[in-house]
């Protein structure tokens, strides 16, 4: 299992709202790591998570998991949002929120099994959150919320794990309490990414990195990619040139690929 | 009151077609109300409703009659193009969604009633009953409308329940729905397409210019009472349905009274009741704890002060009198008085004669209150680096608030000191 290619981003190329956040990203992720999305504000990170889950269409370029087209394993793949991206206001107990995570096209229109409510459980107990279950989630402190969505994705019992930004605004507590499960899902072989912009923990917390600024800087294993040369290049300096040139597309609508470029062998991104 | 009874006993067809009709309406309305008043969607339903009105005049132009089924698939067509309009211009180009809002809205409802008044003046036989739709006419209810709203009520319903685990994380988290497979477009569709049609059956009693009222105010009321979405559900729809009763009841006992606005009156008033007196967050609540909190932060300020005189300057060991007490903190007499009060039945003071002197259990709280003062002077002047003069003012709040959970780590963070800053020893219970 380890070591597998786990996700393989193939000549990406996005932009948000005509402006291009992505060029020509291309990598490959080995499945049974810890690996951080880095880079400063604004370098394309949620971009890169989005166009992984094929929450919007790229200009080019494609992504595989496990080799495959997303719709294919789509069960083996969990999402954690942002915290903020949601109204914690919303009528829902912190359990009904985790029983989300198995709503599956399986069981549309019908009730959940007894077994998806014991995995439920389960996974509150892994986040230490079983106490709170019956706990209206506007009532949760930051920290709190973050469990529940990571206990939701543990209720997804999924392969890969894409998380962005879990560790922002949680107590010292469920920093460390988070960073327990994404080893523990590690150690299972399973492969966890997360969008993370604090370069100070970054080393510690991952094994893997994928250093970004709107191109690809690097992608590697830490030691490879944690470097001062690396990271010059991806904080220091604005990349001019190719920073004009996207305002440019923006402003001019001009297209970013011509109509008949779109590379999308197997077309991962339809 | 005989009209009252007359009005409850449905004997009148007429009565019955109307009220069963407005309560089938508006409970729709409210049901799928909830949804898009949980997606922030509020302003959608208003333009959805005042853009079904060029669908409605269209149908009636091309068929050149009033008959509700062909009615209403103009009106779904036009709710659906307008909707997709929202869509498209939100997505496609750089406006924001409410633009794209105010705009599908003021567009489509222009054109309608520039169709209206076409139609108005091209002197049709039984145009006049077109203008209804502006402002609702439940009392021109038929027995085929009646059928019609029913069989629409009971499909809405059908569907919210059979999706309801779908809608419900499609409205809390769209994006996290769509990772996981499910097939999100076509319950946004499915959504679009029952608001189209509440809304569509809905302006019958209300008209286009209140149907917001209908749609968004059941579900703002019910939110108020629960944190459940079921329940949210279930009583945004009675909510719907009593103001619906309501409504035609008052249009029954006085006939000049217009249904659609009174409908929507009821619904503000319960509105407005839900929202002061709801147990969580409601204005009642809310003043209520501020009383609480102003009674507690008075009776603690009033044992400290019998801490201070009886204990540290060991003042009369009998007890102190009012005067004594009032010397050395002014508080307003009615204020004190009723805390006296309160400390007595708590058992915290004693009445000797005249007098008054703290109990043992009224010590330990006593106590309580001036080790927290103390402790948070501590932690301010030690931690916050605070000049004395600046500390006293922010634990007189603060002794207030701390709760025990806090007290122990802020005793483990001073390292269980003996002094406060001012060298004033503090109290421990033992």
């Amino acid at each position: 299992m380890k070591n597998q290619t786990a996700l393989e981003v193939h000549n990406l190329t996005a932009s948000y709202q005509r402006k291009p956040v992505l060029w020509e990203i291309d990598f490959k992720v080995p499945s049974g790591h810890l690996i951080g999305i880095l880079g400063p504000n604004g370098s394309g990170k949620t971009t890169l998570l989005r166009n992984i889950m094929n929450l919007m269409e790229a200009d080019s370029g494609y992504v595989k998991i496990f080799g495959k087209d997303l719709d294919e394993v789509r069960s083996r793949l969990s999402y954690v949002p942002q915290r903020e991206s949601v109204d914690w206001n919303f009528p829902a107990s912190v359990r009904e929120v985790v029983e989300m995570g198995r709503y599956r096209p399986g069981n549309l229109l019908r009730r959940l099994k007894s077994s998806d409510k014991q995995k439920v459980k389960a996974s509150l107990e892994k986040v230490g959150m079983l106490a709170y279950a019956d706990r209206q989630i506007s009532e949760l402190s930051g920290g709190q919320q973050q469990r529940v969505f990571i206990a939701r994705s543990l209720a997804q019992e999924a392969d890969i794990y894409l998380m962005d930004e879990p560790f922002v605004g949680v107590d010292a507590a469920t920093e460390e309490a988070i960073l327990s499960i994404l080893s523990g899902l590690r150690d299972e072989g399973k492969t966890v990414l997360i969008v993370h912009h604090d370069l100070q923990s970054a080393y510690q917390y991952f094994d893997w990195m994928i250093l970004l600024n709107t191109r690809l800087i690097a992608a590697g294993p830490k030691e490879a990619v944690f470097n001062s040369t690396h990271l010059r290049e991806a904080y220091g300096g604005k990349l001019n040139l190719l920073s004009k040139l996207g305002e440019i597309i923006a402003r001019e609508q001009f297209p970013l690929r011509e109509p008949d470029f779109k590379e999308k062998e197997g077309s991962g991104d339809e | 009151m005989n009209d009252v009874w007359a009005f409850f006993s449905f004997s009148d067809p007429t009565v019955r077609i109307v009220s069963l009709g407005t309560v089938f309406l508006a409970m729709s309305a409210s049901v799928v109300g909830t949804f898009a008043f949980l997606r922030k969607r509020a302003l959608v339903g208003d333009a959805i409703a005042h853009a079904i009105l060029p669908g409605i005049a269209i149908a009636f132009m091309l068929s050149g009659t009033k008959n509700p089924i062909v009615l209403m698939m103009g009106a779904l067509i036009s709710g659906w193009l307008a909707t997709w309009a929202m869509e498209y211009i939100t997505e496609k180009t750089k406006l924001s969604n409410d633009t794209a809002v105010a705009l599908v809205l003021s567009v489509f409802f222009g054109i309608g009633i520039m169709l209206l008044t076409h139609i108005q003046h091209s002197g049709t036989g039984n145009q006049s009953g077109l203008d209804q739709y502006l402002f609702g006419k439940a009392a021109g209810m038929t027995e085929q409308d009646l059928w019609t709203y029913s069989v629409v009520a009971l499909l809405l319903l059908t569907v919210v329940i059979s999706l309801y685990k779908e809608l419900k994380v499609y409205s809390f988290n769209p994006d996290f729905a769509a990772v996981s497979g499910l097939p999100v477009k076509a319950i946004r569709r499915i959504l679009n397409l029952v608001t189209v049609l509440a809304i569509a059956i809905g302006i019958q009693s209300v008209g286009v210019v209140l149907m917001a009222a209908l749609l968004i105010t059941p579900a703002a009321a019910a939110r108020a009472w629960t944190s459940s979405l079921k329940i949210m559900l279930f009583l945004a729809a009675l909510i719907g349905g009593i103001s619906g009763l309501s409504g035609s009841l008052i249009s029954y006992l006085s006939p000049a009274m217009p249904t659609g606005p009174w409908i929507v009156m009821t619904l503000s008033i319960i509105t407005l009741l839900s929202l002061f007196f709801a147990p969580r967050g409601g204005a009642l609540s809310r003043l209520l704890k501020q009383r609480r909190h102003s009674q507690k932060i008075l009776n603690e300020n009033l044992l400290k002060v019998f801490y201070k005189l009886s204990v540290e300057r060991k003042l009369e060991k009998s007890g102190l009198n009012v005067a004594e007490l009032l010397a050395e903190r002014a508080i307003n007499k009615s204020d004190f008085a009723a805390a006296i009060k309160r400390l007595k039945r708590k058992n915290w003071l004693l009445a000797e004669g005249k007098k008054l002197k703290l109990s043992s259990i009224g010590l330990v709280e006593a106590r309580r209150v001036v080790r927290l003062h103390r402790l948070w002077e501590m932690y301010l002047s030690q931690r916050l680096n605070l000049k004395e003069d600046h500390i006293h003012p922010n634990a007189e709040s603060m002794e207030h608030i701390i709760s025990p959970e806090l007290e122990a780590l802020l005793l483990k963070e001073l390292d269980f000191p003996t002094q406060d800053p001012h060298n004033s020893p503090i109290p421990y219970s033992n």
